[in-house]
Parts: C-alpha cells; structure tokens; sequence
C-alpha cells in the first residue's frame, strides 16, 4: 500500500476558496424574485394612485392569504419531487360542503372539523395511490382534479350555496393589531410548515426522498409514511383555502379554486422549488404568492385584460426557472 | 474467530445458479479484496452480506453469532455498511445531513424534537478533520461534490457510524487518479481503525495496493484466497478465468 500525500497542493486552501466564491454565488432565487416584486409595487405605485392605498393592500393581504396557503401546502409534493394537481379541486368540494354544512345549520366548530377530516382523508387518498399502487402523482392527482370538481358540481348541483350565519365572514373582514385576520392565519400556516421542513426530521427526510427515493429507503428512512403526510398536508391546506374562500365571499362556490392548482405550483416554481425534487421553501412560495397576487392587482388596477395577465404569469414563470437554472450551472462552474 | 463468515452460501435466480457455496473470513482491521470476472457472483455475495439478498443455504456469522438479515436496515443496525456505486447520497442535502441521514440527533423546541444541527455540524467538522478529508464541511449540499468526494462522504458515514464491517463496492470506478488514492487511503483507513473492510474492484493494481488479502470468485465461489503481498496480477488473472489450484501452481 502507497501512502498518498497526507495534504496535496490542491488541499483545503483551494476548497476553502471555491467555497468562498460559491457562496457569493448562491444567492437564492426568493431574493431575485424579491427584488423584482419591489420593483413591481414601485412600479405600480407610481402609475396607479390607488395601488398603494390602505384599502388596496389590505385587499391584496387577503387575497394573498388564499393563495399562499395553497401554495404552501403544494410545496410539500413538489419537494418529494412529486405534484398535487388535485388541491383546486379540493378546495371547491371542501368549501362546498363547508358552505352546505354551514347552509344546513350545523354549528362552525361540528362543521370545521369536518371539513377538515374530509381533507385529510382525500390527502390519504391520493398518497395511498400513489405510494402503495405506484400510480405517478401526477395521474392520481389529474384524476382528483377532474373528480373532486366534479363531485363538487353533484352535490351542489352546480349552484352557489348559500344561506351562511352572519358570523361567518369575521374571519374575512375582521383585522389583528390592523394585519387582516386571514394574513395571520396564513403566516401561522406558513411559520408551521417552515418548521416542519426546516428543523424536523420529516422535513428533511422530504428533501432526501425528493433527492434519491432510494437512497432515503437505504438508511431506513419510511418512505410510504412521509408521502402520505406530504399529501395529506397538501389536501388540508386546500381545506383550509376553501373554507377561508366561503368566508370571504360569505357563500359556497362549486367554481372556487379553478386553476389553483397551476398558480400554486407556479408560486413555488418562481420562488425556488424545483419540480424534479429536493428544492424548495416556505418563503420562497411565500414570496411568489405575492408577486403573483401583485400582477393580477395591478393588471386590474391598470385596465390590463386578464388574457394578458396569463400571458405574463406564463413568461414569469419560464423567464424565473431560466435565471434559477443559469444560477445552479455558474454554482456548478465554481465548485 | 473471524469478524464476518460466510459459510456454504448458495443463491439461485430461476434456474441460473449464481452462488455455489461461497466460503469467505473477514477479519477485524483487514481489507480483503474480492475480486472475478464480470458474473462472477461478487455483487450477489455482497448483498447477501448487505441484506438485500436471503441465501437459499449456508449462513452467515457475525462475530462467531449467526445472523440473518431481514432488510438493508436490519443489516446496518448489525454494524454492516455498504457503499454502493450509486453511492446513494441525497444530493439536495448537506454533507452533515447526508452522515445523519435516517438517524439524526433531536434535541426538544417547545417540546418538539427537532433536528440538532448545531451538534450535526459540530461532528461532521471533527469527524472530517479526524479523516483529513478535502470535503469542505460547510458545503450546502452535496450535489457540487466531485466523485472521490462524494464516496469520501460515504465511508465518513460508515465511519462515524461505528460499522463493523464497511463492503465498499467498486469505490473507484469512476474516480480520477488523485481522487483514487484518497480513496484507498480513506479504506486503509477505516482498516486501521478496527473495521472489516470488503474491497470490490476491477483494477488489480489497485487491489493489490489497497488490500491485505485478496479472495478470487470464479463461477459462484471463492476458489483462492491469498494475502496481497504473496501474489502477483498475473497469478490472480488465472485464478479469475478458472484456472485450478494445480494448474496455477504448475504454470
């Protein structure tokens, strides 16, 4: 046996270095994103006289609470590189029967619950197929999208339910300390799932499946265990959307959420997940939430027709997903 | 009383009879080489030691107690770790998470146990110290680490872990030179601090460099084990296409 040189010349002073300059290079992309955000309020504010008032914000502070709840519950799929395309859905059928509970006389606390329940049986739904069938996420939850809407329109019979207590939309109207009432929700949500995935070992065992499935099944970590957590989570948040959203309109709609699942997905994207696993963060969904909330505002705001607001949604994302990719080649460059 | 003893082991897939009763001693602090031709049964024969495979005879002895392992899991609670070719790291995870992975250290947060990352930084950063490795500790993640980095990461963790037996397999298949030799030095390594280590490999050169004893599979068993010093790649050549015992000895 030779023995190799204890230190070589490219020893720890060089690692030391390129870990120095990859640093300065990894920036995240929420900061990015961020920094454009800024731009974009100041933009607005400058252009829109009404875009910076109390009213607007507070608006745009509850509208976002919607959003980024459902958001944040998709980030949990995502990270396990998988997908949630069903939580639109979810939202529309838990909000509906919500609504109908509520509409049926049942007191908030029976029907919160509930609600609840339901959402987290569907979550356990939709991981069950896709962990114990082996069926892709991606067709469970296309399936959910198509069948949860369509329950939706069965039990409703496609009309808006309506007839709820007048205490309901307290949490809809009411503020905390001038923070609106569903912005505080959203941030305990949030806080909590930031929690989850930073400092406990559920939240890391997401990014290692989401890394190497099999690599997490090696060192015996109970991949079927964290899946169905991660969709059931992602079911519950949509739960919680929903009810929020018959709050706010103060009645069931079987059209909620269409398309939410996309704006959602799209919110994590832009703030730095990656749909093929492993990446992705609490604040970063956070962050893309607001921008796109920001963009649908201010396009309402400007006259700016909700066709073009797609279109600019669309660039947004493929433009983000861009910068984030030439970010991790320049990262790769200076190992 | 050897450390690991696979005794009579047999295995078939269908009708293919891979193993053919596979006899082979580890011992504490050794690195003994396996090596053969392509389809020789070396895989097979590490995975029975790795969990992944029941043999359909024979048994396996791990500190003279016999041992049968249910799952990969079962195998590495024993003390049995293996380091696969896909080396199997999380690559959106730090170096110290990928050591920890599936046995982190809690500490309580209101009550909740979470993941001590202060104590997961502070031993990753002795632990590579302790293996004079390139690794640099703080790295984000260990996607940017080159190969002989990565398998570094890998026997860290078998290290730290305090494996009894360590099977790396084929380690250096893909490495550079300069990252060749960390390797065989992080194997000597582990043998000098007590470990069995199972070598595969191809390249006799290295073989010979890094181990104390070199088992020859031919066809489903060991048919020559030899310590590296008394042997020679062309006597291990003919011992891998099937020469005998006397045909060798006669050559």
């Amino acid at each position: 046996m030779a023995s190799a040189p204890a230190t070589t010349p490219s020893g720890p002073a060089v690692a030391d270095e390129a870990q120095a300059s990859s640093l300065r290079h990894r920036l995240p992309v929420e900061i990015y994103v961020l920094g454009f955000t800024v731009l974009v309020w100041v933009g607005l504010g400058v252009f829109s006289r009404y875009f910076l008032t109390a009213g607007n914000i507070s608006n745009m502070m509850r509208q976002v609470s919607i959003d980024a709840i459902v958001a944040f519950g998709e980030l949990f799929p995502i990270i396990l590189a998988g997908i949630d395309l069903s939580v639109g859905s979810v939202a529309a059928l838990t909000g509906i029967l919500f609504a109908m509970m509520l509409a049926a006389h049942l007191p908030v606390l029976l029907a919160l619950p509930l609600t609840v329940a339901l959402g987290l049986l569907i979550g356990l739904i939709n991981g069950l197929a896709i962990d114990r069938l082996g069926i892709p996420a991606f067709i469970v939850t296309l399936a959910g999208l198509q069948g949860f809407r369509g329950l939706t329109y069965l039990v409703s019979g496609g009309m808006t339910v309506a007839g709820m207590p007048s205490s309901l939309d307290l949490v809809a109207r009411t503020s905390i300390a001038g923070i609106p009432t569903m912005f505080v929700l959203m941030a305990v949500i949030g806080l909590v799932s930031h929690f989850i995935l930073r400092y406990t070992r559920l939240g890391r065992y997401c990014y290692a499946i989401g890394s190497n499935a099999e690599s997490a099944r090696r060192v015996g970590i109970n991949v079927t265990q964290v899946t169905l957590v991660c969709y059931c989570i992602a079911a519950l948040f949509a739960a919680f959307a929903g009810m929020l959203l018959v709050s706010r309109l103060t009645m069931g709609n079987p059209n909620a959420g269409v398309g939410a699942e996309l704006q959602a997905i799209a919110a994590a994207v832009v703030g730095g997940a990656s749909l093929f696993g492993g990446r992705g963060t609490i604040l970063g969904c956070f962050i893309g939430s607001v921008l796109f909330t920001t963009i649908g505002n201010g396009a309402n705001l400007l006259g700016v027709s909700s066709f073009w607001q797609m279109v600019i949604e669309g660039l947004l994302i493929a433009l983000v997903v861009y910068v984030d990719n030439i970010q991790k080649k320049r990262q790769a460059g200076v190992r | 009383m050897a450390l690991l003893e696979m005794s009579g082991i047999f295995k078939s897939f269908g009708p293919v009879e891979v193993l053919r009763g596979v006899d082979l001693a580890l011992e504490a602090g050794e690195v003994l080489a396996l090596v053969g031709d392509n389809g020789a049964g070396k895989s097979t024969a590490i995975k029975h030691v790795a969990g992944v495979y029941r043999a359909d005879a024979g048994e396996i002895r791990l500190e003279g107690k016999k041992v049968e392992f249910d799952s990969p899991r079962h195998a590495r609670t024993l003390g049995i770790e293996t380091v696969y070719q896909d080396l199997a790291l999380a690559d959106a995870l730090s170096v110290g998470a990928n050591i920890f992975l599936g046995r982190e250290p809690t500490r309580k947060f209101l009550g909740i146990p979470v993941v001590d990352n202060a104590k997961i930084r502070s031993e990753t950063e002795a632990l590579l110290k302790r293996l004079s490795s390139r690794i640099p500790p703080k790295a984000a993640t260990v996607a940017g680490l080159s190969g002989g980095q990565r398998q570094a990461v890998a026997i860290a963790r078998a290290l730290y872990w305090k494996a009894k037996v360590v099977v790396l397999d084929e380690p250096t298949a893909a490495l550079a030179v300069m990252e060749r030799e960390h390797v065989i030095e992080l194997s000597r390594r582990l043998a000098a601090e007590g470990v069995g280590v199972i070598y595969i490999g191809h390249n006799l050169i290295e073989i010979l460099e890094v181990a104390d004893r070199v088992a020859v599979m031919y066809r489903g068993q060991v048919v020559h084990v030899v310590k590296a010093e008394e042997t020679n790649q062309q006597e291990l050549i003919k011992y891998m296409t099937g020469f005998t015992e006397a045909e060798a000895k006669a050559a």
